[in-house]
């Protein structure tokens, strides 16, 4: 097997000391960064959320595969510059303010760094200020709120509102999700989209980055 | 009382209460706040819910101990009462019921994600159960209700947890299952056949599900349960899905319309009925007049 492939396999398998060690050999083998990056780590994880979107693997699976995405991203990091270095673009992600609920909020950062994204996460309980102003230090393309609660998404408007007043809105997508969103309730406080788990998420970001 | 699983082996149907959150929200409770503080602050709010609850036609009251675990308390830096926070809970609910019911300490997940896919090693979370089901057993809970859980892992190491603590003490163990095109996994991957396996060999005595999920699911949730379980099976569903749509989270499904399909439950062999998000003692009440209702006809 294509050692790109092999990566990719060792990826989807979700272990990630081998794709550590066969980034690693593929390297010593003269294989491009760049073909690295994209034809084995990131070409595993467009697998891997394939097969979750079709319910043929579940978070475990997907978790264990952005784990292994990082161990092959740590090899290559010390090589990669100029362009190379770029990621897809950053996204800044949080669990609003009031709300002490991250599970689902941590598993959308791990899927967007699985999918090259630099993902700056404010944590839980984050005020709406937090929000623009790490948008606007970062050069952000995204904001991700997160809120478990029916009481506090209410936050998530706020922050649309803000990124209003400082004319960030369309420049910096807004994306929202947890248990109690909803399509509707996204259009209503003028978010950009609602995303109903982590893999939606990141088909979301890619969209608005015109990643495909 | 008789002891609760002779009674299930007897072939009764008993009935547990309804949602404890959804009472908490209605008396004042702010979001954000942890939930389990109200044991310290207002052990007589929470004696009230329990008598609403036993008024209804409860035989089986929770304790509001869902988030008493360590690792949970700690987001409120509350971690250091955990004791005080979960003996409260099992007062309160004694003193309102006495022995008119059994009090069932509700055990709900840690929280984290474990290792090797989260963070957190097992270790820790199985001696953060080991820690709460310590303090409800040491003040008397008559059994302990590990709920609402995905994963198999956490949910084997909550059971173990009990058994670690009390060998006879009954332990029912029910995980949340959402609806795929494949069928009914929990978010974590678990099959209902997967959990009736792995929860019976982890020594759990009632098996089932709770939350995720409004009744008509729930009803064939229940059948894959009577199909691939021999222990009794316990089914507490939500009223409906929450609505946010005018602000308020409202939960649709009506006493009525749930009470009706607690008969598809009956005929499944489901042994405890009971509710959780959104059912409140009036859902109780109408659950209550439909176990009677068919048990008096059928006898």
């Amino acid at each position: 097997m294509d050692i790109l492939e092999n990566i990719s396999q060792s990826l989807q398998n979700g272990e990630p000391d081998t794709v550590a060690e066969l980034t690693g050999k593929a390297l010593d083998d003269g294989v491009p960064v760049k073909e690295l990056l994209h034809k084995g780590l990131l070409s595993g994880m467009e697998v891997v959320g394939e097969r979750f979107k079709a319910h043929e693997i579940f978070l475990p699976d997907v978790l264990l595969a952005a784990k292994a995405m990082y161990a092959g991203m740590e090899v290559l990091k010390p090589l990669m510059v100029g362009e190379e270095a770029a990621t897809s673009g950053t996204v800044v992600i949080g669990t609003v303010q009031g709300d002490l609920h991250d599970i689902g909020k941590n598993l959308v950062g791990i899927m967007l760094r699985g999918a090259g994204f630099n993902v700056v996460d404010l944590g839980k309980d984050v005020p709406p200020e937090r929000f623009i102003e790490e948008a606007q230090r970062t050069g952000a393309r995204v904001i991700g709120m997160s809120a478990l609660l029916t009481t506090t998404m209410p936050v998530m408007g706020l922050v649309v509102n803000l990124a209003r007043e400082r004319g960030l809105l369309g420049k910096v997508k807004i994306i929202v999700g947890g248990a109690p969103l909803s399509d509707e309730y996204a259009q209503q406080i003028g978010a950009d989209a609602y995303c109903f788990d982590g893999m939606n998420a990141v088909d979301c970001v890619k969209g608005f980055l015109g990643i495909n | 009382m008789r002891p609760l699983l002779d009674r299930l082996s007897d072939g009764e149907v008993l009935l547990a209460d309804g949602a404890m959150g959804t009472m908490l929200f209605a008396s004042g409770l702010k979001p954000g706040q942890c939930p389990e503080k109200v044991n310290l602050d207002r052990p007589q709010l929470l004696r009230q819910i329990a008598s609403l609850y036993l008024d209804a036609g409860s035989d089986i009251i929770s304790t509001n101990t869902f988030g008493g675990s360590p690792l949970k308390l700690a987001q409120y830096d509350l971690d250091d009462r955990i004791e005080e926070i979960n003996a409260t809970a099992v007062r309160a609910a004694r003193e309102a019921v006495g022995d008119d019911a059994y009090v069932a300490a509700s055990i709900g997940p840690c929280g984290r994600l474990l290792e090797p896919y989260g963070d957190t090693s097992p270790d820790i979370v199985a001696e953060g159960f080991r820690r709460q089901i310590k303090a409800v057993v040491a003040e008397g809970v008559d059994a302990v209700f590990i709920e609402t859980m995905t994963d198999l892992t956490e949910a084997t190491l909550a059971i173990k947890a009990a058994r670690d603590i009390s060998p006879t003490i009954p332990v029912s163990a029910t995980m949340t299952f959402d609806i795929t095109s494949k069928g009914f996994y929990t978010i974590m991957g678990v099959s209902v056949e997967q959990a009736c396996q792995n929860l019976a060999d982890a020594g759990t005595d009632i098996i089932g599900s709770n939350c995720g999920n409004g009744i008509e699911n729930m009803v064939k949730i229940a059948a894959e349960f009577a199909k691939h379980s021999s222990l009794p099976v316990i089914i507490q569903s939500n009223a409906g899905l929450p609505d946010i749509s005018g602000g308020t989270t409202v939960y649709a499904e009506s006493p009525d319309f749930m009470a009706a399909r607690c008969c598809q439950l009956l005929d499944l062999g489901v042994r405890i009925i009971g509710g959780c998000c959104g059912t409140t003692p009036e859902h109780i009440a109408a659950f209550r007049k439909t176990i009677n209702d068919r048990l008096g006809i059928e006898k």
